[in-house]
Order: structure tokens, then C-alpha cells, then sequence
């Protein structure tokens, strides 16, 4: 029996690097991305059956400009979470803001996309069977971009006072995850929507 | 009176602190427990609704209850089974000894796990709000009337005025939410928190199965919750998702209700294979055979299960290709599930059996799962299918998995673990008793339950004609009803008595391996002072038999 402290010890070292936090987050984009599997499902399936108008062709213009805010604000955040790790804390700081700049862009951008269609179009969720999958598709991941930035925002305030220091990285890193995955999706929903739908 | 209780601080009364430490709680195991009392409270109140269904059809052209009643009843009978009794009592025992049984102190999130809790039993009592809203108490109130899979387009708002169905809606997406929090937990603990030696190859079986559940859960149940937004969309925004008026398609809704609905009966069905996978072979006094087959099996199917859910759909047309397609993966999934039937047997086999109430349990569950499991490879066959779907026998199929798997392994567990839990062992001969009857009873309602379904009587019908040869099969399941009611009875008074006056149990009173017989009865706070050493599945046989250790033929 050669069973010694340290072969346990050892072992624990090996099993160390699954962090908690990660694996929760892997879990979380696990089952968000089964919710918007699901609608993006029911666009495709949809797709085109509308009984009436409008149809997409005619009043979805292809938001270019808030898709490269928002997709190059994953590059950013990545920016952000290195130099967190690396300890420079006001580079941190910079990209971080520029992130959380990025992502509003791209909210506001939706926001007046929308109101746009409701207010000149008349086009709403009660529209037609397009309105119903568009406003719902669009809007779930609007939403996440939003519970997104109440995080990043969040974290921005803590570290214009100071708080947010080099041993939180690894938090950070897992909120990055998040808005990555957020970004993800987007591409997804951007080909869906503005790509194969019209 | 308000500016009186600010100014002098109530006096903090011994059960007051009690209380607000039970509601304040983040301790796995006190979460866990609150999982299973609140599950037994909805287990007492659906069986009720059961009763009084099955006196409504005892008879034919009975006027017991109203149509109205009734369609609330099978409702509120069915939601409260799967989401508020099966599921939390599952992860209420999970969430209990995960954590112990891999030598853990706690779970790996424990604010999100109270917040899993709650989100869950506020999801509950929400459902339970439906009957005190709308009309007449006695006909149900404004409680939800559209069946437990609330098919479109009956849910939409001119099929179903009124809220019941919001509900519904409602309750279930809180719980989706607790259920998935849950998730994410088992999993992280899992994965990020066995203590040393504890490899993935040497975990209990139960922490295995409860992974491949939480996996499980977090593929199957977000599409419920997808389903449910869109729902909510149609009937709060006025969108057209399910509406065919506009071109919606309810069949759109049945797809993403049964792909959450068929792996939701393996979230049920693979923590109860976890219970049985522990309390077996303790009970036959060896280990579990097969050991890796079992978590391959178990991860089959939970991989199977996920393509299997249109065979809830054969009766509302497919292609041949569909049909084929779905038969087969159905079928496909009775292969890992005999593998764990044939491991189970080949456990027991040559096993010195001890035939305690939790293994009585144990085999009830083994013969009727085997036949509820049969009735299953009859009913994916989709000629059958076509001519039973939606028939009692398909009632009596799912009850057979559900009463006769499920709940008879929830009540193992329960012989088996509520000596550590509340350091009290629960009276053998209540328990006896408890399972003779239940046995006898359960087979009286659900053995000939089958026959009425094969004679043609349709599920969800409040009533039926006499003459059409149904009646006796009908009386003989409501009388089956009696003794099912009389055991419970017996089950609770033995769980209420036992806590206060019964034997104590000690440490480890079946003499039992794995690691949460290693602490006190109950486990302190803190679970263990020292975790053993772990180098084998078997931890404390190894304590036991130093001179025989498992670890030297692992
Ligand atoms: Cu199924």
C-alpha cells in the first residue's frame, strides 16, 4: 500500500484546472443556445408562409454597421480581459469602456430599427407571422445584449472605483465568455434573418 | 402598529430563527430537504386529484364531477406530477447527497442553488393560485384545463379565455428556470468539486446518473422554456407562433413540447436508475456489476433520448421516413435501458439478499419498469401506435413507468437515505406494509387500466357510456385506488412518526460504501470533519476490510 499524501495531492493538482465558474458558464450558453436553437427553428420553418405583408425584402435594410460594432466589440472585450490578466489595469480599463461603448451601439441601433417599423411601417409583432418571429428572434437576443451590458456596466463602475484588480480576471474572463457566446449568436440570427430571410 | 415593531425589535423567538434559517438557507442539504417536503406536499395533493378523478370514473355516466372539473383536474394532475412532484423530489435528493457522496462540502453554487429552489416552489404555488382566481372554487376556479402538454390551439386566447392557461404558462417557465439553475449545478459539482481520489471512474454511480440528468436537462427543458416564451408572446403580444389564422402551425408547438417532453421522462427516469444503483447493491452485498457499462448506458440514453419525440406525433402524420426514423431510435433506446436491467439482475445474482423495505423497492421497481418498458416498445411501433395513441392504454403505459418505476424507486431512496438525513431510521414494519399494499393497489389500478384502452376508451374523457364493457375494468382500477391511498397514508405517518420516536440509526446502518456513511446521521454542516481516503468505488468498504480492499481489482 503505497498510498501517500502526495499521490492524493498530485492528483488534486491534476483535477485543478476545471474551474467551477467556466464549467457553470459552459452550462449556462449550453442551454441558451437550445432556447435560441429553437427559435431559429421556428424563423426558418416560417419563413416566407406569411399570409400578408410586409414581407422582409420590403423593410428589412441590413443593419451593417451595428453588426460590425457589435462583433468587434468580442475583439475588444478579449483586449480587455488580457491586459486584465497581465495586470494593466488602466489598458483594462480602456478596453473595457470601448466594449460597453460598442455594445450600446449596437442596442441602440436595434432600438431604432424597431422604431422605425413600428412608428413609420406600422410593423409589429401582431403584424403578420414574419412580425411575430422577427420581433421574437431579434428581440431574445437584443435582450441578452442588454442583460450584457447591465453586467459589463457593472463591472465598469467597480473598476472606475478602483475595485476591479488583477485577481479577478478570472471572472471577468467568464463574463467575457458570455458576451462572446452573445456575439455568437448574432451571426447566427444576422445570417438568419438578413441573409437567408430576405 | 407598524412604527411600534420598527422602534422595538421583535424578540427573536427560537422558532423564528428556526424558520428564517430554513428561508435563508444556502446548505445543500437543507435545500435538498426542502425539495422533498415541498414534492411530498404536491405528492399528497395530486393523489388527491387522482381520487377524485377515479371516483368520477368508476362508474359510467357519472355526474360526480363536471366536464369543466374534470379537464382542470387531469390538468393540474398531470403539471403537478412531473414539474412540482417528480422533479423537485429528484433533485431535492440529488442536491442532498451529490455533494456528500463525493466527498464535497457543499454544492458548487449555492446561492444559485436556494435561488433553483425557490424559483421552483414559487413556480408551484403560482400554479395552485389558478384555482382561487375566476369562477367557482368548486369547479375548479380559473385553473388551467388544457392538458399537461396544453396542445395549440386550444391554448390560444379564444380557445382558452381567461388565465388558467397563463397560469400554467407562467408557473412552468419559473420552474424551467429552477430546473436548469439546478443543473448547472449538478454539473459544476460534479465536474469541479470531488475531493481527492475521487476521479470521474471511481464516483458512485448516483453522481454519475445525476451529471447525465443535469446535461440532460439543460438540452431538454430550455426548449420548453423556448416554447413557453413564444406561447406567451402569442398570448400576451398578440403574435401568430401557433395561430393558423395566420399561418402558424400548432404542429409547431408539438415538436418543441415533445422535445422537451420525451427526454424529460429520462430527467425523471436516470435519478431514479441512481437510486436503485446504490441501494441494490448494498442490499445484495456486492458491488455493482458492470460498472462502466452502466455510465456508458446512461449517457446512450441520454444521447438516444433526444431523438426519439416524434414518436408522440405517429397519429398526426408523417412521412414513411419520419415514421421509420422515430420507430426505430424509440426502439434503439430499450437497448441500454436492458443493459441496465441486465445489470442490475446480474447484481443480485449470487448476492446475499437482504430483503429490507428499500430493497423491496428496489425489485417492484426492477418487474414493473421491465413491463412499463415492454408496453413502451409496443406503443413506438407506429401501426400500434395509430391505433392506441391517445387511449387508456397509453395512460396505463406511462403510469406504469412513472408510479411503478419512478415513485417506487423515490420510495427506496427514501427507506434507504432518511436514516442519515434525519439520523432516524423509518419502522420496518410500517415500511413492510407500505409496499405490500402499495404493490397490490397499483397493480389493481394500472394492470387494468390497460384493458379499457385496448377496448377503445379514449384518455380525457370525463365520462363514458354504459354498455361499451369499460365499467368494470374502470371500477376494478378506482378500487385499486383505495389501497394506493391507504399505503400512502401508512408511508407518511411512518416518515412523521419515525422523525420524532423512531430507532436511531448511527452512522452507517446498512453497512453501506459510499462516502455519505462516512459522517454523522445527520451529516453536520460542514458534511465531513475529514473526507477518507478515496482510492476505490467503494471507499468505506475499504476502511472496513483493510486486508481486502476493492482498489486492488479496480
Ligand atoms: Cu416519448
Amino acid at each position: 500500500m503505497s498510498a501517500t499524501p502526495a499521490t492524493f495531492a498530485d492528483e488534486a493538482a491534476e483535477l485543478r484546472p476545471l474551474s467551477r465558474g467556466r464549467v457553470g458558464m459552459w452550462c449556462l450558453i449550453t442551454a441558451e443556445s437550445a432556447i435560441f436553437l429553437i427559435f431559429v427553428i421556428a424563423y426558418l420553418v416560417y419563413m416566407g408562409t406569411s399570409l400578408d405583408g410586409p414581407t422582409p425584402k420590403q423593410i428589412l435594410t441590413v443593419p451593417v454597421i451595428t453588426t460590425i460594432c457589435l462583433l468587434s466589440s468580442s475583439a475588444t472585450m478579449h483586449w480587455a480581459t488580457s491586459a486584465l490578466r497581465r495586470g494593466k489595469l488602466a489598458l483594462f480599463r480602456l478596453f473595457w469602456f470601448v466594449t460597453l461603448m460598442l455594445g450600446t451601439i449596437f442596442l441602440v441601433g436595434t432600438g431604432r430599427e424597431w422604431h422605425r417599423f413600428i412608428y413609420q411601417e406600422n410593423f409589429t409583432i401582431h403584424t403578420n407571422l414574419f412580425g411575430t418571429t422577427f420581433y421574437s428572434l431579434v428581440g431574445l437576443h437584443a435582450s441578452h445584449v442588454a442583460v450584457g451590458l447591465i453586467a459589463l456596466a457593472t463591472v465598469m463602475i467597480l473598476a472606475l472605483f478602483g475595485k476591479v484588480k488583477q485577481e479577478h480576471s478570472e471572472r471577468c474572463e467568464i463574463l467575457a465568455m458570455y458576451w462572446h457566446f452573445v456575439d455568437a449568436v448574432w451571426v447566427v440570427v444576422f445570417t438568419v434573418v438578413y441573409g437567408l430571410g430576405r | 402598529m407598524a412604527a411600534d415593531s420598527i422602534a422595538v425589535p421583535l424578540p427573536r423567538t427560537e422558532s423564528r430563527s428556526l424558520l428564517l434559517d430554513w428561508l435563508c438557507t444556502v446548505d445543500h442539504k437543507k435545500i435538498g430537504m426542502m425539495y422533498i417536503v415541498y414534492a411530498l406536499i404536491f405528492l399528497v395533493i395530486m393523489g388527491c386529484e387522482a381520487i377524485l378523478m377515479r371516483i368520477q370514473l368508476a362508474r359510467p355516466e357519472s355526474t360526480f364531477l363536471s366536464a369543466d372539473a374534470f379537464n382542470r383536474l387531469f390538468t393540474m394532475h398531470g403539471t403537478t406530477g412531473i414539474f412540482f412532484v417528480a422533479m423537485p423530489i429528484l433533485i431535492g435528493f440529488g442536491n442532498y447527497f451529490v455533494p456528500l457522496m463525493i466527498g464535497a462540502r457543499d454544492m458548487a453554487f449555492p446561492r444559485l442553488n436556494a435561488f433553483s429552489f425557490w424559483m421552483t416552489a414559487f413556480g408551484g404555488i403560482l400554479l395552485y393560485a389558478s384555482f382561487f382566481t375566476g369562477g367557482s372554487l368548486l369547479h375548479g376556479g380559473d385553473a388551467p384545463a388544457v392538458g399537461w402538454f396544453a396542445y395549440a390551439p386550444l391554448t390560444s386566447p379564444a380557445f382558452s379565455p381567461g388565465h388558467g392557461t397563463d397560469f400554467w404558462n407562467l408557473s412552468l417557465l419559473l420552474a424551467g428556470i429552477g430546473s436548469i439553475g439546478a443543473a448547472v449545478n449538478f454539473i459544476a459539482t460534479v465536474l469541479c468539486m470531488r475531493c481527492p481520489g475521487m476521479t470521474l471512474g471511481k464516483m458512485p454511480l448516483f453522481a454519475w446518473m445525476n451529471l447525465v440528468t443535469g446535461g440532460l436537462i439543460l438540452v431538454a427543458i430550455s426548449p420548453l422554456t423556448a416554447a413557453q416564451l413564444m406561447l406567451m408572446a402569442d398570448r400576451f403580444l398578440g403574435g401568430h407562433f401557433f395561430d393558423p389564422a395566420a399561418g402558424g402551425q400548432p404542429v409547431m408547438w408539438m415538436h418543441f413540447f415533445w422535445i422537451f417532453g420525451h427526454p424529460e421522462v429520462y430527467v425523471l427516469i436516470i435519478p431514479s436508475f441512481a437510486f436503485i444503483s446504490e441501494v441494490l447493491p448494498v442490499f445484495s452485498r456486492k458491488a455493482i456489476f458492470g460498472y462502466p457499462a452502466m455510465v456508458a448506458a446512461t449517457a446512450g440514453i441520454g444521447f438516444v433520448s433526444l431523438g426519439v419525440w416524434a414518436h408522440h406525433l405517429f397519429t398526426v402524420g408523417m412521412p414513411s421516413y419520419g415514421n421509420a426514423f422515430f420507430v426505430l431510435t424509440t426502439m434503439v433506446v430499450a437497448v441500454p435501458t436492458g443493459i441496465k436491467i441486465f445489470n442490475w439482475l446480474a447484481t443480485m445474482w449470487g448476492g446475499k439478499i437482504r430483503f429490507a423495505t428499500p430493497m423491496l423497492f428496489c425489485i417492484g421497481f426492477l418487474f414493473q419498469f421491465l413491463i412499463g418498458g415492454l408496453t413502451g416498445v409496443m406503443l413506438a411501433t407506429a401501426p400500434f401506435d395509430w391505433q392506441l395513441n391517445n387511449s387508456y392504454f397509453v395512460v396505463a403505459h406511462f403510469h406504469y413507468i412513472i408510479v411503478g418505476g419512478i415513485l417506487f424507486a423515490i420510495f427506496a431512496a427514501f427507506y434507504y437515505w432518511f436514516p442519515k438525513m434525519t439520523g432516524r431510521m423509518l419502522s420496518e414494519k410500517l415500511g413492510k406494509w407500505h409496499f405490500w399494499i402499495f404493490v397490490l393497489g397499483f397493480h389493481l389500478t394500472f394492470d387494468f387500466m390497460h384493458v379499457p384502452g385496448l377496448l377503445g376508451m379514449p384518455r380525457r374523457v370525463y365520462t363514458y357510456q354504459a354498455g361499451r364493457g369499460w365499467g368494470v375494468w374502470n371500477m376494478i382500477s378506482s378500487i385499486g385506488v383505495i389501497f394506493q391511498a391507504a399505503a400512502i397514508l401508512i408511508f407518511v405517518y411512518n416518515i412523521v412518526h419515525s422523525y420524532f420516536r423512531g430507532a436511531l440509526a448511527g452512522n452507517d446502518p446498512w453497512d453501506a460504501w459510499t462516502l455519505e456513511w462516512a459522517t454523522t446521521s445527520p451529516p453536520a454542516e460542514y458534511n465531513f470533519s475529514s473526507v477518507p481516503a478515496v482510492r476505490s468505488r467503494r471507499p468505506l468498504w475499504d476502511i472496513k476490510h483493510p486486508e481486502d480492499p476493492d482498489w486492488k481489482y479496480e
